[in-house]
């Protein structure tokens, strides 16, 4: 039997240990966040968000316009195909995915949604250039929005199932009893009911698609133009970090720093807005 | 009630019919990667397993050949890296977090943790790319390869972006996954186990150690085997430091060696090929490997975890 002393110094290790996870864990980001600021925020003007990007290896790196640009029509995209998707797939999952004929198929659709959200975004990107790039015969905006709505729809389906679920049953029973129909139920009772988890899901997955870059390399392309019809290539902030971080010229090394704040502004603001949402169900 | 056209029916056949998207989706997604890796798979077959050469440029001396173990390779080893250091960093901080910190802390640290997971990939590339290759190099790689350098694994010249900074990253970026599940693991722990611990006159740290964790095993090493899912399928921080390199020269034989993963293959040289060539074709192949491998970690990871959560009635990440 080891002795008491040496028993409560292990004690002391290992939970001044645990503390040091966090610390050593807290080192990257704090070291992410403080370089992004430092070396992005110098590059900051009306300017650098509004311009196209010059010449590479011109003096003139130009601005980020098109990035951005890129970035919020594939956002908006995204959301008109993967939000009613999404919200469908949920409400079939939370309302009907119980009973006993539906209950089987529902679980495999479970099942199938959780193996979605595991498929690397890069084989997404191949299945969307295969499925849509080819067959347009072009780069498109269309083929980013698809690629990213892939990955988007099973995270709204089941943040969209979760939030319904804690909606009390007696509410449903409330609104039926009233002699309303079970859709008129869902649609206007359940769902107002579950907003917040809703709002919750869309921006969670608007945050992470905000981020992705591994498909839209083969979907959009990227490129130095504003945004010019859905049969030409589009830039994204992601694209546009990547291609300038490899570029040896440090005045667009500089601006991949200033791309990424402004990614990671955008990223960090809607994971802001789930925070606000949360906390005001959890304050109810 | 006999079935009708009514709302009802109607409304819950769309919902049944969208709830398939997923499902459609994954279809999709594994028929094209089949089909479209069919060529090489016919031309090569067992080679383009166990194979190490890469050439897409046929030549008189050097035939087009595809051969993807070196990839496979890179991203086991890049994948086992990010676990040894990304899980016990995870659970110390799960066990912080359920077992420690104070009320003002928890807040705090949780944010933390929410906002590794929020940082995109691009950007752990950039500062991988820019910021962490430099740590690792001055104070990691060239102390080891100058004092252990005989050792194969620290063989080699030192210069950053290589399988160690892509397994750092990974690290990193696993976090998140793995700290999060775990935390639900062990908050789902009874309180009656501890307290009959604590009641035999365990300390703390034998109670997380020998009751908590035990009991959590299964649960922990799903969370383990979700991130584990992570880092295998994570493309773009690590295409943008591991240094990318082709063919036999990719085996990840050493630490300070600059390799390539089967996801960095394909984000860097995907765009190279042309529609329709054989070059493609491996790439996608490539792919196919890819889906299989994360969808069969994916299955295994939440059944266990389900498993373990299932007693609490909450749903999991």
């Amino acid at each position: 039997m080891t002795s008491y002393a040496y028993r409560k110094f292990k004690n002391i290790l290992f939970l001044a240990l645990s503390l040091g996870c966090v610390i050593i864990a807290a080192v990257p980001l704090l070291s992410i966040l403080i370089e992004v600021i430092l070396k992005g925020a110098p590059e900051l003007s009306i300017k650098f968000l509004t311009q196209t990007g010059g010449v590479i290896g011109s003096s003139d790196a130009g601005g980020i316009g098109p990035a951005i640009q890129g970035t919020l029509i594939l956002i908006g995209l995204t959301c008109l195909i993967s939000m009613p998707l999404g919200v469908m797939s949920g409400i079939f999952l939370a309302e009907h995915g119980n009973n006993e004929y539906a209950g089987a198929y529902a679980a495999w659709m479970r099942i199938f949604n959780n193996a979605l959200t595991g498929v690397p975004s890069i084989v997404i990107g191949i299945t969307v250039f295969a499925v849509v790039v080819l067959t347009l015969g072009h780069y498109s905006p269309l083929a980013g929005a698809v690629a990213l709505s892939f990955i988007a729809i099973p995270i709204v389906a089941r943040t969209t199932e979760e939030s319904l679920k804690l909606v009390p049953n007696s509410v449903r029973e409330a609104s039926l009893a009233l002699g309303v129909r079970n859709w008129r139920t869902t649609v206007s009772v359940v769902l107002p009911d579950a907003r917040k988890g809703l709002v919750t899901g869309a921006l969670l997955a608007t945050a992470r698609i905000a981020g992705e870059t591994a498909p839209l390399l083969m979907t959009i392309l990227g490129g130095q133009y504003f945004f010019q019809g859905f049969g030409q290539p589009m830039d994204a902030l992601p694209l546009r970090i990547y291609r300038d971080a490899f570029l040896p010229y440090s005045n667009f090394q500089a601006q991949a720093w200033g791309a990424a704040l402004v990614l990671i502004l955008i990223v960090l603001s809607l994971n802001i807005g789930v925070r606000a949402a949360t906390s005001g169900r959890l304050a109810k | 009630m006999s079935p009708r056209l009514s709302g009802d029916n109607l409304f819950k056949t769309l919902t049944a019919l969208l709830a398939v998207s997923a499902a459609f989706i994954l279809m999709i997604t594994a028929y094209e990667l089949f089909v479209g890796s069919l060529p090489v798979l016919q031309k090569f077959g067992i080679y383009f397993f166990t194979g190490t050469k890469w050439n897409p440029v046929q030549t008189i001396v050097n035939p087009e050949i595809y051969g993807a173990l070196p990839y496979l390779l890179g991203t086991l080893v890049t994948s086992a890296i990010a676990l040894l250091i990304g899980v016990p960093l995870s659970l110390g901080i799960a066990i912080f977090l359920v077992e420690m910190a104070p009320r003002t802390l928890r807040v705090p640290v949780s944010y933390l943790v929410d906002m590794l997971a929020a940082v995109p990939s691009v950007i752990y590339g950039l500062w991988g790319y820019f910021v962490l290759r430099f740590w690792l190099l001055d104070y990691v790689e060239i102390p080891l390869s100058r004092y252990l350098g005989w050792i194969p694994i620290f063989g080699g010249t030192p210069q950053g972006l290589d399988v160690l900074n892509g397994g750092v990253i990974l690290a990193i970026m696993i976090i998140p996954t793995v700290s999060s599940i775990s935390r639900e693991v062990i908050q789902a722990v009874p309180n009656s186990i501890r307290e009959g611990a604590y009641s035999i006159g365990a300390t703390k740290w034998e109670v997380i150690r020998n009751w908590v964790l035990s009991y959590g095993r299964s649960g922990i090493f799903g969370a383990v085997i979700l991130g584990l899912g992570r880092a295998v399928g994570e493309t773009m921080a690590v295409t943008m430091v591991i240094g990318n390199t082709i063919g036999p020269s990719a085996i990840p034989n050493s630490l300070f060696k600059p390799s390539q993963t089967m996801a960095s293959l394909i984000a860097n040289n995907f765009l190279e090929a042309t529609p329709g060539t054989l070059e493609l074709s491996a790439y996608i192949g490539v792919g196919l490997f890819l889906l299989l491998l994360s969808l069969s970690i994916n299955v295994i990871a939440q059944v266990m975890v389900t498993r373990v959560l299932k007693v609490k009635g909450g749903a999991v990440e």
